[in-house]
């Protein structure tokens, strides 16, 4: 098969099991079950295409797919904060440095391996199947109309998060100063040393 | 005042019987994104005709003067009606997919972030406990976009202009997001309309600006974050005309070059408003007081919200414009050392002096 005809054919795919997922989740459980269709096909599509792409940068163009979807996942779930936090972080940071670091590797054109990649579609789809019905037989799952309702907004977070007895003020200030020893120890390894600056003139210029 | 959407109360009781609940709930997000496309195409319009007057009278020169009439008013909707008629290019070497989604993810997102912005004390698309925080979120979208048009476009200028969007990103967001917790501090709350509402004291003059010095302080590395995060000059590295071509937007023609200025034109007023509401009083001025002495919580009072919002909000556009027919560019490096060396640390100082000037308020009064 061409590298054209290949595409097609798991673009196709992805619709269909994305338009049956939307399709299933309207059935069973209304609008709110085709939110998590979409935000689902989103994220699992996102991570299926990430792997499919053979350009390291649309690789990376397609997380924003999962990132965004865990997003809406988290917004069903009623925490906007965590929601909004994911974008920020995840697309608005973390992708940005990830496209910083690939954006000048060329597409790979070799030939796409595909027996090879099928093998790796069979086994890690085979553990997750396995590992999948194991958690779903043994865990109790929580239903969202047993827990108790949260409140998402900002001031109820930052209370809960600072409040002396129980709170994670600690935990919170620990995590800012490996966070400032991590920041002064990168730009300590990635500063210019003084044997670095050799005075182009001694080189024999430019 | 936490009750939904806007448009949904309006329609509710309009609606006849056979529509049903899911019916109104559809009609009223319709009709908010023709409200939010309406105001983006609009605050383009208008912006990009005020820019063309203002560069001309910065240089001397007159500008658009023919077009409609009265200072060439209609320059923009001639323009505008050329763009869409004109051939759709791309690229045989351009990624197709990536190519034509970008100006869709650039819009999408900034659609979404003006979701959160209300025009009016009565009038939101949805009531957000983090309004600005989603915003903000959002405009970080963005970046994806340019960066994705870059790339996509199999151009060299194009792609050292996403690199240069990508390394001023990283720049430029934290002092964005810690001069904004200065001013976020003095209101205790991330929705707009309650901020605006904490402003409303001393005649409709209680800007947290004049309540607390630091905020001040904080706002000027805010408004240079913006100008970065807007991509406006002297921050215009990705799109630079005179070093790269056109950037990013060196390949894109028609209808899909359009849509980044409008989302560049667009942001402009999104951030503006921004700055507006948690720096320079948001809806509130000595006329919104007067108006609401005259009108109580009526329609007369929320056209006027709505009236100094516009103003405050094409104030900052204003600004933005003059500074870039002012100022040089900077080069990236000077960017970098901008964002990390200078507006990170008075951005971090601006918020601890404004916790300890807002703890002494609260100790001492």
């Amino acid at each position: 098969m061409d590298v054209r005809k290949q595409q097609l054919t798991f673009y196709t795919l992805l619709l269909v099991a994305t338009l049956a997922a939307l399709a299933w989740g309207t059935r069973t459980a209304g609008t709110q079950g085709a939110a998590f269709a979409l935000f689902a096909s989103f994220t699992l599509g996102g991570g299926l295409m990430c792997i499919w792409e053979r350009s390291v940068v649309r690789s990376a163009f397609s997380l924003m797919a999962t990132f965004c979807g865990v997003a809406g996942l988290f917004v069903l779930l009623g925490h906007d904060y965590l929601a909004m936090a994911q974008i920020l972080i995840y697309v608005g940071g973390i992708l940005v440095l990830i496209l910083f670091g690939v954006m000048l590797t060329p597409p790979d054109l070799k030939e796409r391996q595909l027996p090879r990649v099928g093998l790796g579609v069979v086994l890690v789809l085979g553990t997750l199947l396995a590992v999948g019905a194991k958690v779903a037989a043994t865990v109790e799952w929580a239903r969202a109309d047993t827990l108790p309702q949260i409140e998402s907004r900002a001031d109820y977070i930052g209370a809960a998060f600072l409040r002396a007895e129980d709170g994670y003020l600690v935990p919170f200030e620990l995590a800012a100063v490996l966070l400032t020893v991590a920041l002064v120890a990168a730009v300590y390894i990635a500063r210019r040393k003084p044997s670095d600056l050799v005075d182009p003139a001694e080189e024999g210029g430019y | 005042m936490n009750d939904g959407n806007a448009i949904y109360r309006f329609l509710q009781p309009l609606a006849p019987d056979f529509v049903g609940d899911w019916g109104v709930v559809v009609t009223a997000a319709m009709v908010g994104v023709g409200i939010v496309v309406a105001i983006v195409s609009v605050i383009a319009m208008v912006s990009v005709w005020l820019e063309r007057k203002v560069s001309a009278h910065i240089q001397c020169r007159y500008g658009p003067m023919y077009v409609g009439g009265w200072h060439g008013w209609a320059q923009t909707i001639a323009d505008g009606v050329k763009l869409l008629t004109k051939e759709d290019l791309i690229p045989v070497g351009a990624d197709r997919m990536l190519f034509m989604l970008s100006p869709s993810i650039l819009l999408g997102a900034l659609f979404a972030a003006m979701a959160a912005l209300p025009l009016a004390p009565a009038f939101y698309f949805g009531w957000f406990d983090l309004g600005v925080f989603m915003i903000l979120a959002f405009s970080s979208l963005t970046t994806i976009g340019v960066v994705m048009a870059g790339w996509a476009s199999n151009s060299k200028w194009s792609l050292y202009g996403a690199m240069r969007e990508a390394a001023q990103v990283v720049a430029y967001e934290i002092p964005l997001g810690v001069s904004l917790l200065a001013p976020l501090l003095v209101a205790g709350t991330f929705n707009l309309v309650e901020a605006s509402h904490d402003q409303a004291d001393f005649f409709g003059m209680g800007w947290f600006v004049f309540k607390n010095p630091f905020v001040a302080a904080a706002s000027v590395v805010f408004f240079i974050a913006v100008l970065a995060e807007t991509k406006r000059a002297p921050f215009d590295l990705p799109e630079a005309e005179s070093e790269l071509v056109a950037g990013f937007l060196t390949e894109y023609s028609g209808i899909r070059w359009s849509f980044f200025f409008m989302e560049e034109y667009a942001a402009m007023f999104l951030m503006s408003a921004v700055t507006a509401f948690f720096f320079f009083g948001g809806f509130e001025s000595p006329f919104t007081y007067l108006a609401h002495e005259a009108f109580g919580d009526g329609i007369g009072y929320q056209l006027v919200c709505f009236a100094t919002l516009a103003v405050k909000g094409f104030a900052g556009i204003f600004l933005m414009m003059w500074l870039r027919w002012t100022l040089p560019r900077l080069r990236i490096d000077q960017v970098m050392t901008m964002g990390y060396k200078y507006l990170t640390p008075i951005a971090l100082l601006c918020v601890l002096g404004a916790g300890l000037w807002e703890g002494l308020k609260y100790a001492l009064f």
